[in-house]
């Protein structure tokens, strides 16, 4: 029995028909819909490497059926940036130098994005780092990315205000 | 992954009738389930989506002061709900200590209740286990189990239920709700997970298609509001499993302790409630001494099941340590590093 799904990629509308229902949205974004920026670490919700926003909040793809998520909004990294232009986040990480190999970066940044939008952190130091507790960095790029989640949300912060 | 059939029920009674047949089980968000099954360690041949039954999703405050939280309330939105965390500050701390944001945003309280056990060689198909294979033998006994149980534990099985979650669940007296073929019971929380026994593959009191629908908690529970913490060693300062946990919840009385509530975790099967260390602090001093002799009753008939005597000692310095936190008082807001025992020293940051 097949199943057929919506889901809203990036802005995009998708139609996916599902043969078989062991799909993860991992696996689809990246072999389907060929967005290959969503990284896949360990597959078993233990890196972040795969973090996407998934109806707006930050979530694990690689633990996510398509099958349970007829109807959702994705974003992804390829999603960000708008207009040739970057997203404060992925600004604020090169400013920052917030990576080394760059594996874990779409992870880390879509985690940083969520984390700003649910707003528990405010500017503590201590709140950020647990609150990116669930994205790993083998490089160790892990004083740059507080320092670019901290600015990137400010400067946020900042462009809401003069808005 | 084996392959599987994938429902998505309108309804709990459609629910029900389609998790009862053998090789269903439910989906949640799927971040222990979908785990299990990319290991080979669970091969449901039906998954039965809970995540469209509706009324489920519900953070009910009764004008009491209890409380009613649906199955697929997320963890994290449970434990920024507000007034869930003033009135039950230790639970929301444990949720908060518990894997990361990303997986807090998914995990569900139902998934959460029933989690399966960390233990090595339940997740490695070419160990022996009783849990996945009933008669197969343990080689977590005289294997590497350094972090596996010391209360309750039995020759079969002697792996911990790693949830944080249910640990003040159970110190607070929670009830879960449960829909089956025959209609709706609660059983209390201390109640539904079962100690291993000779039976370590049956790991709760549910029967085939019996839903968990709710989780509650009672106004009494909010009465130790002001004094309530969970406290939990890692291997990690973040996103790790409880090696030892404690919730110790206080109700005070000019100065005095009137009432205990302590729970510990990651050293038993399911939850471990100590009413013995509850009886000892009745009507004592919050002062190190009572903290201790309630440490050493909660430890009571605790042996070591491998190479982890040294959790014995652990925990009794966790039990401890967690009542002199809650003594000092509830936090304004949870700590940065929810739970952790790097957070600055008990009594420093008090309010009452
Ligand atoms: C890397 C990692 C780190 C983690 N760290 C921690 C930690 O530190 N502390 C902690 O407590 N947890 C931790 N977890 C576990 C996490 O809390 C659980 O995976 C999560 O709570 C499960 O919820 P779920 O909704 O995803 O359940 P699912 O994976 O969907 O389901 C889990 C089980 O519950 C059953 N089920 C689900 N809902 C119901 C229901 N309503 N009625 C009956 N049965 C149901 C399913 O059939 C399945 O057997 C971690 C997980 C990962 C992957
Ligand atoms: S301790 Fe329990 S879960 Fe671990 S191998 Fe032994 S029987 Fe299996
Ligand atoms: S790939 Fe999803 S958490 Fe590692
Ligand atoms: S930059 Fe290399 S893993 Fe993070």
């Amino acid at each position: 029995m097949g199943l057929s799904i919506a889901l809203t990629v990036n802005g995009a509308p998708h139609r996916v028909e599902l043969e078989d229902p062991r799909v993860t949205l991992l696996d689809l974004l990246r072999e389907r819909l060929h967005l290959t920026g969503t990284k896949k670490g360990c597959d078993r919700g233990q890196c972040g490497a795969c973090t996407v926003l998934l109806d707006g909040r930050r979530t694990n793809a690689c633990l996510a059926l398509v099958a349970a998520h007829d109807g959702a909004d994705v974003l992804t990294i390829e999603g960000l940036a708008s207009g040739g232009e970057l997203h404060p986040v992925q600004a604020a990480f090169i400013a920052h130098d917030a990576l080394q190999c760059g594996f874990c970066t779409p992870g880390q940044i879509m985690s940083a994005v969520g984390l700003i939008a649910e707003g528990h952190a405010g500017n503590d130091p201590e709140r950020v780092r647990e609150g990116m507790s669930g994205n790993l960095c083998r490089c160790g790029a892990y004083a740059g990315i507080t320092e670019a989640v901290l600015d990137a949300q400010g400067r946020l912060a900042r462009g809401s205000e003069a808005a | 992954m084996n392959s599987f059939e994938f429902v998505r029920p309108a309804t709990v009674a459609e629910a029900v009738a389609a998790a009862s047949a053998p090789g269903a089980a439910y989906h949640a968000a799927g971040t222990n389930l979908l785990d299990l099954m990319k290991g080979g360690v669970a091969r449901p041949t039906r998954l039965v989506d809970v995540n469209r039954l509706p009324g489920l999703d519900r953070i009910e405050h009764a004008p009491d002061g209890g409380v009613r939280v649906g199955a697929l309330v997320r963890n994290a939105d449970l434990a920024h709900d507000p007034a869930f965390s003033r009135r039950f500050p230790a639970v929301a701390e444990a949720l908060l200590s518990g894997a990361s944001a990303q997986l807090r945003n998914a995990a569900t309280v139902g998934g959460n209740l029933l989690q399966r056990t960390r233990c090595a060689y339940f997740y490695d198909l070419a160990s022996a286990c009783n849990k996945r294979e009933p008669g197969a033998g343990c080689d977590a006994r005289g294997g590497e189990n350094r972090l596996h149980a010391v209360l309750g534990w039995s020759g079969s099985c002697i792996a911990t239920h790693p949830s944080d979650f249910c640990v003040p669940l159970a110190a607070l007296g929670a009830t879960v709700e449960i829909e089956s073929k025959a209609g709706r019971r609660d059983v209390p929380l201390l109640d539904f997970h079962r100690l291993p026994g000779a039976a370590p593959e049956r790991e709760t009191v549910l029967e085939p298609g019996d839903l968990v629908v709710a989780v509650r908690l009672p106004a009494e529970a909010a009465r130790f509001a002001a004094h309530a913490r969970y406290l939990k060693v890692r291997e990690r300062t973040s996103y790790a499993f409880a090696v030892v946990s404690a919730a110790a919840a206080l109700r005070m009385e000019a100065g005095r302790i009137a009432e205990a509530r302590i729970a510990l975790g990651g050293v038993a099967l399911k939850p471990w409630r100590a009413h013995d260390a509850e009886a000892a602090l009745a009507g004592a001093q919050p002062d190190a001494a009572s903290f201790r002799r309630a440490a050493e009753a909660a430890l009571t008939g605790a042996e070591p099941s491998g190479g982890n005597a040294f959790k014995i000692e652990l925990a009794r310095r966790i039990v401890a340590r967690a009542l002199a936190m809650a003594a000092g008082g509830t936090p304004e807001r949870v700590p940065a590093l929810p739970a952790s025992p790097f957070a600055p020293a008990p009594g420093a940051s008090v309010h009452v």
